[in-house]
């Protein structure tokens, strides 16, 4: 029978299928980190249960740590106390863990797939939403609550119902200054923060197929933004060549017989989606969020729609404008802007840095601008070094900050003041979400660029000439 | 972490209709820090709910003395955002069981449903009468009904029947979880892993 890539994994996992109830699903690799573990860990204890495979669990330091001077000792007390559950947990049971400072330390979304521990075919989850990233291998990957980190930390498995199923297809080629981010946030503007609840995503057609497996993360990370569960990309040539050699990919013999069963994990033809979707690639412009969801984007061109011409709620609607201090009508190009943040497992990865460069490359950094240059992992930081990077954005006047999840949620030092206008490369602009009374633009690391030399929303075509 | 038992709630209930509420607003990320699950209640929709200076916002409805209850009523697409279980913590500390709304967001129906708040939707015509009979009377009462899977408004009789899986049902009539299920299946669990390639 022919079945999805997205049934082919599912299946494959499922221990236990429940009558009128979820699934028992097996879970292959299990992420932490130090805010959503703690409680999960003391579950463990509380029950007298046990961590049943410690070495399919990997713990990293991210979310709340500091992203400058990480060789002192963290200096908010309670951030402080989580690292230390996270490291004494690990430890007490065996667990990997890369806290602050370790080399391979970095967000989980960085470090899973850079050191080879996301594979293809396998069912990966963590306790952050952004879990979605590993998708773009072909995983099934997706955020789990606390209770369900205690699950599997003493049963490997969750239970879960089996999702519907979208397949989302783009061909074309991208048009100049368009990248990855762009293409999540089209999709997301058009499906609302809510169009794939329920579903998880297949993403099909060129354009998915072009991108690098960095921008397939970037795409991946975001499905969760318009409520999928997750989305995932099919297995190739590019996948396999990324994981090749790294770290924790399977070597040898074991190697050859993950890529057996690799090569199996495609949708076949005449395989049924619940729902499909079909965009094209030349509609997609740079884009950036105007309002308090990362549904509320529009090409950076464009104008802050009119509330007649959105659907849902007026009043929600208008809330948010309120909130952003924003009108309707209003063109999005030349806000001016006070923070930059380049980072998070949306756009911390070296892709990203390189987009950043290309725009900065003998430009200055607007003095005005407040910016936050943040790898996501250390591995990321010394590639950054090592292909000169670093040199081309300290020239323009930017710093470059140390690991971590920094100001995509705010819970270290990282915070864009109350009323302050910040274009973010990362993927949540709620209200508050940078920091109490911030207000957020989501935008790819080129419109970020741009803004922080010019100072005012940017649309970075204007910057660059096509041929680089 | 077992909570109470689900049956029959009668309780009247907090209007909140806004759509989209995210779990940033429900328990913004500074009060993530915690390592035991404690004191959650006092910090749902802190940023709502208190000014900067701790002092409370008087037109925010949970501030509002009518208005109160063991049901919080939502907005559309309620519980978007992250994956954060102290949002459903916070609503289940604060001391509602129930939330009933016209749409959920994924991970959080899973959350409530882990940690006992029941999730309830609604459609949106019945959500609309909700409002409209708070508003009308905040000392209105809803009857939650687990075991027949109804919510009704008995004081002009509505009733709207809702959906939940047959397994999460008896959890929470219960007051079992997940965890107590999967702990029974640790042998079988153990004879898949070896038949896992990696
Ligand atoms: S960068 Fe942001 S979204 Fe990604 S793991 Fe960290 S907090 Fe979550």
């Amino acid at each position: 029978m022919s079945a999805t890539l997205f049934d082919k994994v599912w299946d494959a996992h499922v221990v236990q299928k429940i009558t009128a109830g979820p699934d028992v699903l097996f879970i292959d690799r299990h992420f932490i980190h130090e805010v959503t573990s703690p409680v999960a860990f003391l579950g463990v204890k509380n029950r007298r249960n046990t961590v049943l495979f410690p070495d399919k669990t990997f713990a990293t330091a991210d979310h709340n740590t500091p992203t400058i001077n990480q060789h002192l000792p963290v200096a908010d007390p309670l951030s402080a106390n989580q690292l230390k559950a996270l490291e004494e947990n690990a430890s007490e049971w065996g667990i990997s863990h890369w806290g602050l400072g370790h080399k391979r330390n970095g967000i989980v979304h960085v470090v899973g797939p850079e050191n080879g521990i996301t594979l293809p075919g396998a069912t990966i989850v963590c306790g952050d939403s952004h879990t979605s990233t590993h998708g773009a291998f072909g995983a099934i990957a997706f955020g789990i609550g606390t209770s369900e980190v205690e699950m599997v930390l003493s049963t490997q498995c969750i239970m879960q119902p089996k999702p519907k199923k979208m397949r989302i297809q783009i061909d074309g080629s991208l048009g100049f200054g368009v990248g990855p981010k762009d293409v999540a946030l089209f999709i997301i503007s058009q499906l609302t923060t809510s169009g794939a609840t329920g579903y998880f995503v297949e993403y099909a057609g060129s354009v998915f197929r072009d991108m690098s497996m960095e921008g397939r993360m970037t795409v991946c990370n975001l499905s969760i933004e318009m409520g999928a569960r997750g989305g995932m990309i099919a297995p190739d040539q590019k996948t396999f060549a990324y994981l090749k050699g790294r770290t924790h990919t399977p070597k040898g013999a074991d190697w050859d017989r993950a890529m057996a069963y690799w090569q199996e994990l495609y949708t076949d033809e005449d395989a049924v989606f619940d729902k499909e979707l079909t965009f094209d690639a030349a509609d997609i412009e740079p884009m950036i969020t105007y309002g308090t969801n990362p549904g509320m984007g529009v090409g950076v061109s464009s104008t802050v729609p009119c509330a007649a011409d959105v659907e849902g709620d007026v009043d929600t609607y208008l809330k948010s404008l309120t909130y952003m201090k924003f009108h309707e009508g209003e063109p999005m190009i030349g806000k001016k802007v006070d923070y930059v943040f380049l980072g998070s497992c949306t756009n911390g990865r070296i892709e990203d840095f390189r987009a950043f460069a290309s725009v900065v490359k003998g430009r200055k950094k607007k003095e005005e601008i407040t910016a936050w240059l943040v790898p996501g992992s250390h591995l990321v930081e010394a590639q950054i070094k090592k292909e000169g990077l670093f040199d081309i954005i300290t020239e323009a006047g930017f710093e470059l900050r140390e690991p971590g999840c920094s100001a995509c949620l705010a819970m270290n030092d990282d915070k864009v003041p109350a009323g302050k206008l910040a274009v973010s490369t990362s993927n949540r602009n709620f209200e508050g979400r940078q920091g109490p009374g911030s207000r957020t633009l989501l935008a790819s690391p080129l419109v970020a660029a741009a803004t922080a030399v010019t100072g005012v929303v940017t649309d970075p075509r204007t910057l660059l000439t096509s041929d680089k | 972490m077992a909570y109470d038992k689900f049956e029959i709630l009668k309780s009247t209930a907090v209007p909140l209709p806004i759509e989209n509420v995210d779990t940033d607003q429900i328990i913004p990320a500074r009060f993530l820090k915690a390592t035991e699950r404690k004191g959650f209640g006092d910090n749902l929709f802190r940023d709502w709910r208190y000014h900067p200076d701790n002092s409370p916002k008087k037109d925010f409805v949970l501030n509002n003395p009518v208005y109160r209850g063991k049901i919080l009523v939502g907005g559309k697409n309620f519980g978007s955002g992250s994956s954060r279980e102290h949002a459903a913590w916070s609503v289940y500390d604060y001391g509602f069981r129930c939330v009933v709304s016209s749409f959920f967001a994924d991970i959080f129906r899973n959350n409530c449903l882990n940690v006992g708040v029941l999730p309830v939707q609604v459609s949106p015509s019945f959500l609309t009468e909700i409002f409209k009979a708070i508003e009308a009377d905040p000392a209105t009462v809803l009857e939650v009904d687990l075991p027949s899977q109804t919510i009704s408004l008995p004081a002009t009789g509505l009733v709207e029947s809702f959906e939940i899986n047959a397994y999460k049902k008896q959890n929470m009539l219960n007051g079992f979880d997940d965890i107590d299920y999967l702990t029974k299946l640790t042998d079988e669990i153990r004879s898949f892993a070896q038949k896992r390639p990696f």
